[in-house]
């Protein structure tokens, strides 16, 4: 198993943010709105730094999804920036009809999603996102693991013409991936080679999947472990060829079941390559509070549960 | 500007001659797809109208969806498509002939604007309602940003305006003093269900415009006079760091007895006959299609 070192753990939302100044100084055509979560979105460095080029919007997503796509008509790279919960589901016919319908160059900065939110409980934890984004003709959702991934990911978001949906959040997590990667939208990282079964991860369960492939490897079962930060495009190429190894494959996210990349990959292997299926996701529920790790644990989110589903699936 | 004239009354007689015809358009696009909006269509068209045959700085020549460098407009009410369609033709935007495929399969003329349709002079996707005015005042702060010195003009609509987002872009506007957008309301008083009170009351678009900090103008939107009177007004307050709204009084179905005044003909289309007897209350100027 190769050797995945955390250098300290940080929040992905940091990363956006510094991915953010990146461009700030480097691209005058970006530009960024927030709907009165600067602090929260980490948008505060580039608020500063270009206030001609940030601009605030207040409470009222709607509006600033719709500035967001008429600055990108003129020309502009516009992120948008709020809570999950608020930028996928709150504005969804905004996106729908004013982004992604209308081709504008408009990447939704989603920030807090999924139940690592924590305390706030279920109203602000969405599950749905990735679903209701990777439905929408034309959008990109990405969905990274670490914060060096997030600030490589907004970068490359920021060069993508076309509408992206850019999905982070809230809690501090291993940061393992390189300090200085090229961030290929659509092309998934092979973390380890294995043969015994697929492990396809996203967001913050690419940390825990690797902890279970460790655990794993110990007891002879050697995991093909796939980083899809990219859940549409999907690299259905690399989802493939692990599978045609390995015959069986284990899904993790911190997403509902429903619409999530497990249920992308299963589309795929239905039509391609039919093989049997484990899914480490929220199977019909709606978050509540607590602390994350907490959350992730009860939610069935860690790597425990990874191992659980693995030895499942071979029937260890 | 397209049409230098010699006196407002050559315009105005000019101008109601294509009005005129936009209203048959409107007519036949209607009744050949079997469906579509004329109301709203026929209370807007004097308005569009005067716009791109006097008002907008932009050419079909010089056109590009980013809109560098010219006047730009965004249709908010995207279902008064059949007029939109018929004001572009007949300004040279896309062959005239393109107007009988309206609404049919494989057409540019959506039964909403499409930018997938890539139909020249199309900006943004519209018909979910509410969105326009938001995207409107991006594009202003685009053009502000570039030091761009061309406007953003916008057409929404009264029943539009009891979505949450008009308001949402109406404070928006005010707080980021974006003050090279002209906004207009087609204040023609009727929606889908009834009239605009009898629906969900609107109350005084007026003060409401002004006690949101909006530059506010009240004209006849079916009064060529006073619609360059707003207009004239409405440019010279630009650049004092304020929006502006034109509230343009019109009627639902103007120009078509059977159709003025009522919430009938929002989103339906005429029978033959009715059809028919429209066009013999309107002129053919140009030619139909």
């Amino acid at each position: 198993m190769k050797k995945y070192i955390n250098t300290g753990n940080k929040d992905t939302r940091s990363g956006f943010g510094a991915g953010l100044s990146h461009l700030g100084a480097t691209n005058p055509k970006v530009v960024a709105l927030c709907a009165d979560l600067t602090g929260s979105v980490k948008m505060g460095a580039f608020a500063k730094a270009h206030p001609e080029r940030f601009f605030q919007c207040g409470i009222a997503e709607a509006n600033m999804i719709g500035m967001a796509a008429g600055l990108a008509i003129g020309g502009y790279i516009p992120f948008a920036g709020t809570f999950a919960n608020f930028a996928a589901g709150r504005v969804y016919d905004q996106i729908r009809q004013s982004v992604c319908y209308s081709e504008t160059n408009v990447k939704i900065a989603a920030s807090h999603a999924g139940i690592t939110l924590g305390e706030d409980g279920a109203t602000h934890q969405i599950l749905e996102d990735i679903g209701l984004m990777r439905m929408l003709p034309n959008m990109v959702v990405i969905n990274p693991c670490d914060y060096n991934q997030t600030k490589a990911a907004t970068i490359a978001a920021a060069a993508w013409q076309g509408p992206v949906y850019l999905r982070f959040g809230r809690p501090g997590v291993p940061n393992f991936t390189p300090e200085e990667q090229v961030f290929e939208i659509g092309k998934a990282l092979h973390l380890n080679e294995g043969s015994d079964v697929t492990i396809i991860a996203t967001g913050h369960l690419v940390w825990e999947a690797i902890q279970a492939a460790e655990i794993l490897e110990t007891e002879g079962i050697r995991v093909d472990l796939l980083n899809i930060h990219t859940i549409k495009p999907l690299d259905c190429e690399a989802i493939l060829s692990s599978v045609a190894k390995t015959g069986r494959v284990v899904c993790a996210e911190e997403h509902l079941i429903a619409g999530g990349l497990g249920e992308a990959v299963a589309g795929l292997l239905a039509r391609k390559h039919p093989v049997p299926m484990r899914f480490v996701a929220v199977n019909d529920r709606f978050g509540q509070s607590g602390k994350p790790a907490q959350l992730m644990s009860a939610y069935g989110l860690d790597a425990a549960h990874i191992i659980a589903a693995v030895k499942e699936i071979i029937g260890a | 500007m397209f049409f230098n004239f010699i006196s407002h009354y050559e315009r105005h007689s000019y101008l109601s001659k294509i009005a005129s015809q936009v209203r048959r358009d409107i007519l036949r696009m209607v009744t050949g797809a079997g469906s579509g909006h004329p109301g709203g269509s026929m209370s807007s068209a004097d308005i569009l109208t005067a716009l791109y045959f006097k008002e907008l700085n932009v050419t079909p020549e010089s056109w590009n969806r980013e809109g560098t460098g010219h006047d730009m407009f965004f249709l908010s009410i995207g279902h008064v498509s059949p007029l939109f369609y018929s004001v572009l033709a007949r300004r040279g935007y896309f062959p005239i002939s393109e107007l009988g495929t309206f609404r049919v399969y494989g057409s540019r003329l959506q039964g909403h604007p499409s930018i997938e349709a890539t139909l020249p002079g199309v900006h943004q996707a519209s018909g979910s309602l509410g969105q326009g005015l938001s995207v409107a005042i991006g594009a202003a702060l685009a053009k502000r940003l570039a030091g761009d010195k061309s406007r953003v003009f916008a057409l929404i609509g009264d029943g539009e305006s009891q979505e949450g987002q008009i308001w949402e872009a109406a404070a928006a506007a005010v707080h980021h003093k974006v003050d090279n957008l002209i906004a207009m309301t087609d204040w023609n008083h009727q929606q889908i269900d009834g009239t605009t009170e009898e629906v969900q009351s609107l109350g005084d678009l007026t003060l409401k415009w002004n006690s949101f900090g909006w530059e506010c103008i009240v004209a006849n939107g079916h009064n060529f006079n006073s619609i360059f009177e707003a207009f004239g007004r409405a440019d010279s307050l630009l650049g004092g760091g304020r929006p502006v709204m034109i509230l343009f009084e019109t009627e639902m179905g103007h120009g078509v007895d059977f159709m003025a005044g009522t919430h009938e003909w929002h989103g339906k289309s005429p029978s033959k006959e009715q059809c028919e007897r429209g066009l013999a209350q309107l002129e053919e100027t140009l030619g139909d299609y």
